[in-house]
């Protein structure tokens, strides 16, 4: 009786947590009809906040997955770092993870911000940086920045250097090595961190929010434009972008779930 | 290929891993690196094939000095404890891959590989993977995928650890038969003996991070240098107090010498069955261990314990009886010296020259 009860109660919270919002997205968009729906999602405003977001997102993913297994790859394998600095460095990949993105986003603005040295610095170069597009790409980094190395790390632990040793034994160089042997083992892991990026950078509101100042058809990405919809009562509009977004999540989700699965078997 | 080393020295941060070790390597010899676990074997074989830089010293192949040479240019096979074959590749692609990075045609590779295969009795498994393998098969294709790019040195890290030992035996023989029909200089690792007295050529025995004796498997058991080689070949009970041995008084005048004696110095009947019966000490059979095709008894001759084998054909003993012992030989050692000694009484019978 009592463990009926748990599951009900269970299956209820889950329910409102999880599946009635994404219903009453979906209905929310759909209130004034298809045509509502499309009006909310292409106006201008709605296309440059899902191309800014589209491109963070690019560009977020491939520098993070790039640096990520760059930066597993030493916290591993490089015999030339100190065990303390390696212990050290492995600790403050997991930063992001324990401050909050908006202090994230809040500390690139008094660092980078066009009142500091940095700022001006780039600003005379003709680069801004801050309240522009590479501030944005910063603060989501700075966010996503744990997810490739923590899941291509073990990995690699797990694997070990010995298949690497032996292909030097056996005449290959290092980017060789990486590609022929190491690569097919990290793949899987790699794939899910890319997994976990996008969906992370795609979702990211407070850091960029703070770095961008949510400017109109300048800095909006599309969470910040459904921020700035909800705020002025334009309920239809924000539930359509909200709506392509979990549409994303969703298949991202899927992708995840094949991945795991994947990684599992390898 | 002739091999050189000059003290070399390894560090790892405070633990000085290899210290001082120097040897030379004929071409074409089968060398075994044995000792206890932890010595310093790896680190030596590790830096031989360059995977692991000397603190200090030189490594000479060929007159030419290969300490700056990165494991890619040394020419040297290496085969792993565990093999490390490449998971996610075929016996196939696994014995191939250093003849693909030698950018070999895809003829040539075919055809090395196909007689790699054929030697190493891989046939019909060039389509497996490591994981479909059995832990023989899997040394085969580590054995035939390093000898693949034609090496100069062949580097085996306790080959025969990760192996059943059923199959163990019938892989030494194997190897060894494989090593000589290749004519490739090669060293292995091991911290098992009766492996390396079976399989080498010539034994280092390594410890502590030192090499104690070098010289083929017969001249170490003969011949220990150290009491360390003396106690760690074959099987040995040390006598602290060597007053006790007849024969051996000589020795006992040396203040704080030691004796280590082996099973097979050992002479044991009943009163009367030993004919030199002036050379013999009175003891007493403490136990016996059945070992299959002889027995084991351990003796107390005064209060020093003494093993010795029996074999079954001769009558029985059992614990409590009184036994003659006659210890023809002994290695004594001190702080300072060591030698082996013949039973005094044994080789001078005193009635003859009188």
């Amino acid at each position: 009786m009592m463990r009926r009860l748990w599951i009900t109660l269970t299956y209820i919270v889950f329910g409102l947590l999880l599946i009635a919002p994404l219903i009453k997205i979906f209905t929310g968009s759909w209130a004034e009809g298809w045509n509502g729906f499309i009006e909310g999602i292409t106006r201008p405003q709605s296309l440059h906040a899902l191309m800014m977001t589209g491109i963070i997102v690019v560009v977020v993913t491939v520098l993070n997955t790039v640096f990520g297994i760059m930066l597993a790859m030493y916290l591993v394998r490089a015999e030339w770092i100190g065990r303390r600095i390696k212990r050290l460095l492995n600790s403050l990949v997991d930063l992001p993870f324990a401050v909050s993105p908006v202090i994230g986003g809040l500390m690139i603005v008094l660092m980078l911000g066009p009142n500091t040295i940095i700022g001006t610095m780039f600003e005379d170069a003709g680069i801004k940086i801050v309240y522009a597009l590479p501030g944005m790409i910063l603060a989501t980094l700075f966010v996503t920045f744990p997810l490739m190395v923590r899941e291509v790390m073990p990995v690699l632990q797990e694997i070990g250097a010995q298949q690497e040793e032996a292909a030097s034994t056996l005449g290959a160089y290092s980017w060789y090595t990486f590609w022929k042997v190491t690569w097919p083992s990290i793949r899987w892991g790699v794939i899910y961190g890319v997994v976990l990026t996008v969906a992370r950078s795609l979702g990211e509101f407070g850091a960029v929010l703070v770095v961008s100042g949510n400017i109109m058809n300048k800095t909006q990405t599309a969470t910040t434009l459904v921020y700035q919809d909800v705020e002025n009562f334009n309920v239809v509009a924000a539930n359509g972008v909200a709506l392509v977004l979990a549409a994303f999540s969703v298949g991202l989700l899927l992708l995840m779930e094949w991945a795991k699965k994947r990684k599992e078997v390898h | 290929m002739h091999i050189e080393v000059r003290n070399l020295n390894k560090n790892f941060g405070d633990f000085h891993a290899v210290k001082d070790v120097s040897f030379e390597i004929e071409k074409g010899h089968l060398i075994g690196l044995l000792g206890p676990s932890g010595g310093g074997k790896t680190s030596i074989l590790r830096m031989l094939a360059g995977l692991e830089s000397p603190s200090s010293g030189d490594i000479i192949f060929h007159g030419k000095r290969v300490n700056d040479l990165p494991p890619q240019e040394r020419g040297i096979g290496f085969v792993f404890q565990n093999y490390a074959l490449f998971k996610h590749m075929t016996v196939y692609d696994n014995i191939a891959f250093g003849l693909k990075v030698k950018k070999q045609s895809k003829e040539q590779i075919r055809e090395r590989v196909m007689y790699l295969v054929e030697l190493t009795g891989l046939k019909g498994f060039e389509h497996r993977y490591a994981h479909q393998l059995s832990g023989g098969q899997r040394q085969r294709v580590a054995f035939a995928r390093a000898l693949a790019p034609e090496p100069q040195l062949l580097l085996l890290d306790e080959p025969f650890a990760a192996i059943d030992a059923k199959i163990r035996t019938e892989l030494r023989t194997w190897l060894k038969e494989m090593i000589e029909r290749v004519g490739i200089t090669s060293i292995f690792v091991t911290h098992d003996q009766e492996e390396a007295i079976e399989v080498a050529d010539e034994i280092m025995i390594i410890s502590k991070g030192k090499l104690e004796q070098k010289g083929s498997p017969w001249d170490i058991y003969k011949n220990p240098e150290t009491p360390f080689v003396a106690s760690f070949i074959g099987e040995s009970t040390i006598v602290d107090n060597i007053s006790q041995l007849k024969g051996f008084e000589d020795a006992a005048s040396r203040p704080g010498t030691k004796a280590l004696i082996r099973p097979e110095y050992i002479e044991i009947g009943k009163p009367g069955e030993i004919r030199l019966a002036s050379a013999t000490l009175p003891g007493k059979v403490k136990h016996l261990h059945f070992r299959g095709s002889e027995w084991m008894v351990e003796l107390l001759v005064g209060d020093t314990k003494l093993i010795t084998y029996r074999s079954l054909e001769k009558e029985v003993l059992h614990p409590g009886d009184d036994v003659s012992v006659l210890v023809h030989r002994a290695y004594l050692f001190n702080d300072n010296d060591s030698w082996i000694a013949e039973n005094t009484l044994k080789v001078d019978p005193m009635p003859i020259h009188i």
